[in-house]
């Protein structure tokens, strides 16, 4: 049995009256790389931000959110401040808008080490060049004075990498971190995302609509859907062998890059995403799904073994 | 009936861009550089690239949104106006969101003074492209991001084109809306006799819904050739860098 890094139980997030993410529960075995998976709706970015206690005052969060003993949804705005950045890190989708934009690079990555190592302003610099030269920025020490604006794409993302990493994190959640990148720069902050998460020994959680990033990135995988946690296991037993119709259908959905098909037609998913609180009650998939029946009614229990799914006719 | 549809000569657009200091040369960029192919009557042609390559730069190329300031680029055919037609990336900011479903589809019909019973033809779109029709007069926030992309193809749909563009139809959509909208594209082209032009950064996509690709890196057409063969054996090296970046399902996978 693998040490845990993080405990989720019961996670509930609400907008208003209505719950986006009702009552999931996982745990994060420490060094590993989890994804999480969802489309629009399913609530994988509530959850992330739900984690790092970063939710807007309107949103409410209940459950239990374990690291280390203590429990985040708990704990004083000061104590998360000290974890945030230092034990948990966060990347977003747009560097564009997580960047400060009128901060020059240098002291953006400098200031975690600053705040929580103590380092002075010459010392936190000098190892925020060496971070952002690790995370391969050309021209390193020229880019510590630029603004964000003045970097590409792919290097703001690694400069927010830098940023995230210099403290080498416990946890670091990623939120569709390559989605904005050209394919041959999401394969770089890939790579580099990987290596790093090795190198400082931390445990990822990679949150993404992009099934193939999954496979290429990750060990295990969560997939959620209309707020539910609807099937849970390793990257291999979860896409060789899906027990959950929805997780079936995605992988169908997908064009094929490497084998043939016999027609241009794909198996689509029939109907749309439920917007907000219009997911059917019981199972979310239930009204898309080609096996749900009455009892599809009540949501089922999250169940298996080491690869679960919630489904009352799981495929075999 | 077949023949050529499109044949860009040698085309190219620069365009300048402002000064990045006070006394600064202006500087070009090169957005489309000695782009020549022919487009054949109801082929369906992938363009792929990166942000940069030049690939939106071209659709305008083809649409008349942009003229060429190199080289020529000839429609054959009666009306390039009428008979080319476009869906974009996102069908939110596509769509007016003031005007009714109705009206959005019948634009293009006014705006090119095309008669008819419009009414029927709103009707015959509507059910072409899977809108239910009791939805004729609502407007487009009422609907989600896949049935907005319904729209936006019957209005393109409206005058009866003989070239369908789509620059990047699917990217805005979720996962298991996309093949929808992708089996829609293909039944529509088959039923229509359309001329397919398929813009998209997503390899897979293009794989699956093209015969024949252009790879642009930098403005230019790095490779041509039949979809299948080009993703099986690569030529150009760039070609070859992006097919390994895809990250890839397991084989097992599929069924």
């Amino acid at each position: 049995m693998t040490a845990v890094a993080l405990t989720v139980e019961n996670l509930t997030v609400r907008v208003g009256p209505i719950a986006a993410v009702q009552g999931v529960s996982f745990q994060l075995a420490a060094g590993k790389r989890t994804g999480l998976i969802g489309e629009s709706g399913s609530g994988k970015t509530l959850t992330a931000l739900a984690l790092l206690s970063l939710l807007p005052d309107t949103l409410s969060a209940s459950g239990h959110v374990i690291y280390e003993g203590m429990d985040l949804l708990t704990l004083n705005e000061r104590a998360l401040c000290r974890l945030r950045g230092d034990r948990l890190a966060m990347i977003f989708q747009e560097p564009m808008t997580a960047l400060n934009p009128v901060m020059k690079i240098g002291q953006q990555v400098a200031e975690p080490l600053q705040l929580h190592r103590g380092l002075s302003a010459a010392a936190a610099q000098a190892a925020a060049l060496r971070m952002l030269e690790h995370v391969r920025i050309p021209d390193a020490a020229e880019k510590m004075h630029a603004y964000p604006h003045q970097l590409s794409g792919g290097q703001r993302q690694r400069a927010m990498i830098a940023m995230a990493m210099a403290c080498s994190p416990a946890i670091l959640i990623a939120d569709e971190p390559t989605t904005a990148l050209d394919v041959t720069v999401q394969a770089q902050i890939l790579h580099l995302l990987s290596d790093l998460v090795d190198e400082h020994g931390s445990t990822l959680l990679l949150i993404t609509h992009d099934l193939p990033v999954v496979a290429t990135v990750c060990e295990r995988v969560i997939v959620l859907y209309g707020g539910h946690i609807v099937e849970e296991g390793t990257v291999d037993d979860v896409f060789s062998a899906p027990r959950h119709p929805y997780t079936r259908a995605l992988l169908d959905a997908i064009p094929a890059l490497d084998e043939e098909l016999p027609s241009r037609k794909l198996a689509a998913i029939p109907g749309s995403v439920p917007g907000l609180g219009q997911f059917p009650p019981g199972c979310p998939f239930r009204n898309r799904c080609p096996r749900a029946t009455h009892v599809c009614e009540t949501m089922p229990a999250l169940e298996g073994d080491g690869h679960r799914a919630a489904c009352w006719h799981p495929l075999p | 009936m077949t023949g050529i549809a499109f044949s860009v000569d040698h085309v190219s657009r620069h365009f300048v861009l402002p000064r990045s200091t006070l006394f600064g040369a202006r500087r070009t960029l090169t957005a489309v550089d000695d782009v020549t192919f022919d487009l054949q009557r109801e082929e369906t042609l992938g363009i792929v690239g990166e942000s940069g390559s030049g690939k939106t730069t071209l659709v305008k190329l083809l649409l008349g949104l942009e003229r060429p300031d190199g080289g020529s680029i000839a429609y054959h055919g009666a009306s390039l106006r009428r008979d080319v037609q476009v869906v974009f990336q996102d069908p939110a900011s596509a769509l007016d969101p003031r005007m009714r479903v109705e009206d959005i589809i019948l634009e293009p019909l006014r705006v090119l003074r095309i008669s008819g019973d419009h009414r029927a033809r709103v009707r015959e779109l509507m059910s072409a492209v899977g809108l239910p029709l009791s939805s004729v007069s609502h407007y487009p926030h009422e609907f989600s991001g896949g049935q907005r992309q319904r729209i936006a193809i019957a209005r393109a749909l409206a005058p009866h084109p003989r070239v369908l563009i789509g620059d990047e139809p699917v990217s805005a959509l979720d996962v298991s809306v996309r093949a929808q909208i992708l089996n829609l594209l293909e039944d529509l082209r088959v039923g229509f006799q359309l001329t397919l032009v398929l813009v998209s950064h997503d390899l897979s996509v293009v794989r699956h819904m093209t015969d024949r690709v252009l790879v642009m890196q930098r403005g230019r057409v790095v490779e041509e050739g039949e979809t299948r063969s080009v993703f099986r054996r690569p030529q150009h090296p760039y070609t070859q860098l992006l097919l390994d970046s895809i990250p890839r399902l397991p084989q097992a996978s599929r069924r």
